[in-house]
């Protein structure tokens, strides 16, 4: 089966390190990972800390070297240093020339790209002003905060308008203004048609923000799909949010309801819904709201990363 | 070629940004007011001593820097990640090095001439004018200028594949070893058997051989230094540095980052 | 708090002098030299020789210094301070030169070792072939303090033979060889030491040892006289006084310190027992 030509391909990425009395055990940080991320979409890395989701944007950037297995970026080989030119990358709590202002890191940067002269002073100016440093510009980054230390980040990862644009833990020891800000730019740069990876732990941006999902736990790639797909969509119920003063009789929905003062708060299957509204309605309750129960992205994910620990204590024990 | 330029002229701004270079240089000028007042106690060798003592200092802390900076150059970008945006950029690890070392080369080639500078003042000051052996001492520095960029390279190798401290140690001890690296060769009065005398004549050899840059003793007396001299260490430079500059991008090239 | 600081400051010096004072009375004889090998020397200095040599040149001066102020004749460790000088900066010329005159000249003046003083100039002369005054000086600790007149010569001879240099040296070179010791041959030895050095300590050695020599040259000339005197009077003088009655001597003739010379007691000129030459004189004679 040919791969298709997606924005990023991989194909049985692995990679060991070695460690221990003379580097002799090997720790699979990542196993076999065969995933491609389409051209345009807004792709996420789920996982929790440790899972493999740096490792792959490490590889893919060539900061590390796979022990096994290929990667293509934009149809070329990610040894193409040319290549390079098209892509844009935040890397993990980044970090940037204290003694420079932010004005003179993204000029540094932007030689890089070939940008000269006016064009390259025009598009620093854009970036600052974008990322909302302009403000800021001129002062030395070892003043800076983690946010706008965030920010100096990004603009150096879009600003030579790259087709695919890489974070790693973009929206990471940000405020809540601050996420806004990213997930917008992330927005921006999905309406311009470039292709977004990236990864993160905070599960509700990942449902925000991507189209698909690749959920990485222990080093292998456990689940890719949209949000919505990686689990059973089959809801598992109503729940009835109502409020009731006074003796509630001896309504047996009550039993299993949770109360707080005069709000109850009940789940139950789809079937007896009606019956419910009906027993609730003869007592006088009102009724406050009345939704589907779906299974959320964190229990998915939980599941998994227990799934994965049961699985690592099993072989342990068995001592291979 | 470009990405080298880029590089360097950061490097070379990070130098001048940093305010330990000129606390160094502070203390080079230092040491050369106090040659001027020792030059007072030293009969009859005032002027030898003015010039023993400047270029020493600028060799000495030359060697300081070279030393610690080199280090530094690769090592601290790989500590505080400052590396992992710009080797995504289209990059080359090669050129990363490369303008990185003729940044920090740039540097010492200001410091040396600014304490060369102090030197000739210091000079005129005591001997109310400069002599014609006073012009011997510019080849002696462009000579201690060569060894501290072999001494950078070395610093840069050794970076790319140890930690700091062993780095800063490695480069220190081939410094020292290759001020013996001639003895090496004329090592007599020790019975040993062929295979041993050729195994120590190969490391003579394979050891950067910094003697080939002290031309102090001239300097000091105002003897001329012979132009061969001159040159040849400027090939012998060129050459040895080509060779540990390209060992220490295969190195680096190879080197997963944390 | 400052005031604190102040009096602490000044309590340290005054009870650093007294210890200065203490350890002077002492007169604690510490090796100036923690490293006795020239060659190690060499070694440690990495390539700052030329500096090391410096400090060593530098230090062997004030050791020589505060020896003399001591009035202490031991100048023991001279001889390896300037080794290692000179093996750490064999184009040291001033070392050599104030190593020829006060490793060779006998205490008080000198350490008394004319050999060590020999082979200084000999590596001088290896590391500075064109330097004349090497042998020069050669040929004075071959003369002065080796009486070996043949190696004097010879020393003359050979800086004679190298482009630059003055008659003189080959004037020295027949007179010794032909001579051997003489008043004049010492004379102007000394008197060309001299007027050519720049060292202050080596040209006032040199103004001390003409004086000596001067005053050397007046005896002479003062027995001749009296040798006449008795010739004619069939008498010794017994004082200068007659001599100068006698028409032989015009005035009161003083010796370079100033003091008039008198007539010991077997009718021989001698120097004034007043003058603060007769000690030496004195010395020189057993």
């Amino acid at each position: 089966m040919g791969m298709p030509q997606g924005a990023i391909e991989i194909e049985n990425l692995s990679k060991e390190y070695p460690y221990g009395f003379l580097s002799l055990k090997k720790k699979k940080s990542l196993e076999d990972l065969t995933m491609s991320v389409e051209d345009g979409e807004v792709f996420g890395f789920l996982g929790p800390n440790g899972a493999g989701k740096s490792t792959t944007i490490k590889l893919l950037m060539r900061l590390i070297f796979p022990t096994a297995g290929t990667a293509r970026i934009l149809g070329k080989s990610i040894d193409d240093v040319e290549m390079h030119g098209s892509i844009g990358y935040l890397p993990e709590q980044p970090y940037f020339y204290d003694y420079l202002t932010a004005y003179e890191v993204l000029d540094y940067f932007a030689r890089f790209h070939g940008l000269t002269g006016s064009d390259r002073a025009a598009r620093v100016a854009a970036m600052l002003k974008k990322v909302g440093l302009d403000t800021a510009k001129k002062i030395q980054l070892r003043k800076y905060s983690k946010g706008m230390l965030q920010r100096v980040g990004l603009a150096q990862a879009i600003l030579h308008e790259p087709k695919v644009v890489v974070l790693d833990e973009p929206m990471s020891g940000l405020d809540p203004l601050g996420r806004r800000e990213v997930r917008d730019i992330i927005l921006d740069l999905k309406r311009d048609g470039r292709t977004v990876l990236f990864s993160t732990h905070v599960l509700s941006d990942a449902e925000m923000l991507c189209d698909r999902v690749g959920v990485i736990v222990g080093g292998k790639l456990r689940g890719i799909g949209a949000p919505g797909e990686l689990m059973d969509m089959k809801a598992q119920g109503m729940e009835i949010l109502f409020e009731l003063s006074g003796a509630a009789g001896n309504l047996p929905l009550l039993a299993n309801a949770t109360r707080t003062g005069d709000r109850y708060h009940v789940q139950l299957p789809e079937a007896e819904l009606y019956a419910a509204l009906d027993a609730l309605k003869a007592a006088g309750a009102r009724i406050l709201s009345v939704a589907q129960i779906k299974p959320t992205l964190e229990e998915y994910f939980m599941h998994l990363v227990e799934a994965d620990r049961a699985q690592a204590t099993a072989v342990e024990v068995s001592g291979k | 070629m470009r990405n080298v330029q880029t590089v360097a002229a950061n490097t070379f701004r990070e130098a001048v940004r940093d305010r330990v270079l000129y606390n160094l240089v502070f203390f080079a000028l230092l040491m050369i007011g106090v040659a001027i007042l020792v030059g007072q106690i030293s009969i009859g060798i005032e002027r030898d001593v003015i010039v023993s003592l400047g270029l020493t200092a600028i060799s000495v802390i030359g060697i300081f820097i070279s030393i610690f900076l080199g280090v530094a150059l690769v090592s601290k970008e790989m500590d505080k990640r400052t590396l992992y945006a710009l080797l995504a950029k289209p990059v080359k690890r090669w050129e990363f090095l490369l303008g990185k070392f003729v940044g920090l080369v740039m540097t010492l080639t200001v410091n040396t001439a600014a304490m060369s500078a102090g030197l000739y003042i210091a000079l005129w000051t005591v001997n109310h004018g400069l002599q014609k052996g006073d012009a011997y001492i510019l080849a002696a520095v462009y000579l201690i200028l060569l060894k501290l960029a072999l001494i950078v390279a070395l610093a840069l190798l050794f970076s790319c594949f140890t930690t700091p401290f062993l780095a800063i140690l490695f480069t220190a001890g081939v410094y020292v070893a290759g001020l013996f690296a001639g003895d090496l060769r004329t090592v007599h009065g020790v019975e040993l058997d062929p295979g041993a005398l050729q195994l120590v004549r190969g490391i003579s050899y394979l050891l950067p051989n910094f003697e080939n840059f002290n031309v102090m003793g001239a300097a000091v007396h105002g003897h001329g230094i012979p132009g061969t001299i001159v040159w040849q260490a400027t090939l012998y430079a060129i050459l040895y540095i080509a060779i540990v500059l390209t060992g220490a991008a295969i190195v680096f090239s190879r080197r997963n980052l944390k | 708090m400052g005031a604190v600081l102040l009096t602490g400051m000044v309590c340290v010096w005054q009870l650093q002098e007294k210890v200065d004072a203490e350890r002077r009375t002492l007169k604690l004889d510490n090796d100036e030299l923690a490293m006795r090998s020239p060659a190690v020397m060499k070694r440690l200095s990495l390539e700052y020789a030329p500096l090391m040599g410096a400090i060593y040149w530098t230090r062997a001066v004030q050791y020589f210094g505060g020896k003399h102020r001591e009035h202490d004749p031991d100048l023991g460790q001279l001889w390896p301070l300037l080794d290692i000088a000179t093996t750490l900066d064999p184009n040291l010329i001033v070392a050599y030169h104030f190593g020829a005159t006060f490793l060779s000249d006998s205490p008080p003046r000198g350490a008394g070792e004319p050999e060590h003083a020999a082979s200084l100039l000999e590596r001088g002369i290896k590391a500075n072939p064109e330097h004349w005054r090497f042998y020069q000086d050669l040929g004075n600790v071959y003369y002065f303090d080796k009486k070996d007149y043949l190696k004097a010569s010879q020393a003359f001879e050979a800086g004679g033979k190298l482009p630059g240099t003055p008659p003189f040296m080959k004037i020295m070179a027949a007179k010794i060889a032909a001579e051997g010791e003489s008043l004049e041959t010492s004379f102007a030895l000394w008197m060309e030491l001299y007027q050519s050095t720049r060292d202050n300590d080596v040209r006032k050695n040199a103004e001390e040892h003409l004086r000596m020599v001067k005053m050397q040259m007046d005896l002479r000339a003062l027995d001749r006289i009296a040798d006449d005197y008795e010739k004619r009077t069939k008498e010794r003088a017994a004082c200068i006084n007659e001599l100068a009655d006698a028409g032989l001597l015009s005035g009161q003739p003083l010796d370079p310190a100033g003091f008039p010379y008198v007539l010991g007691q077997t009718g021989r000129a001698e120097p004034n027992p007043r003058s603060p030459l007769r000690q030496e004189w004195l010395k020189g004679k057993k």
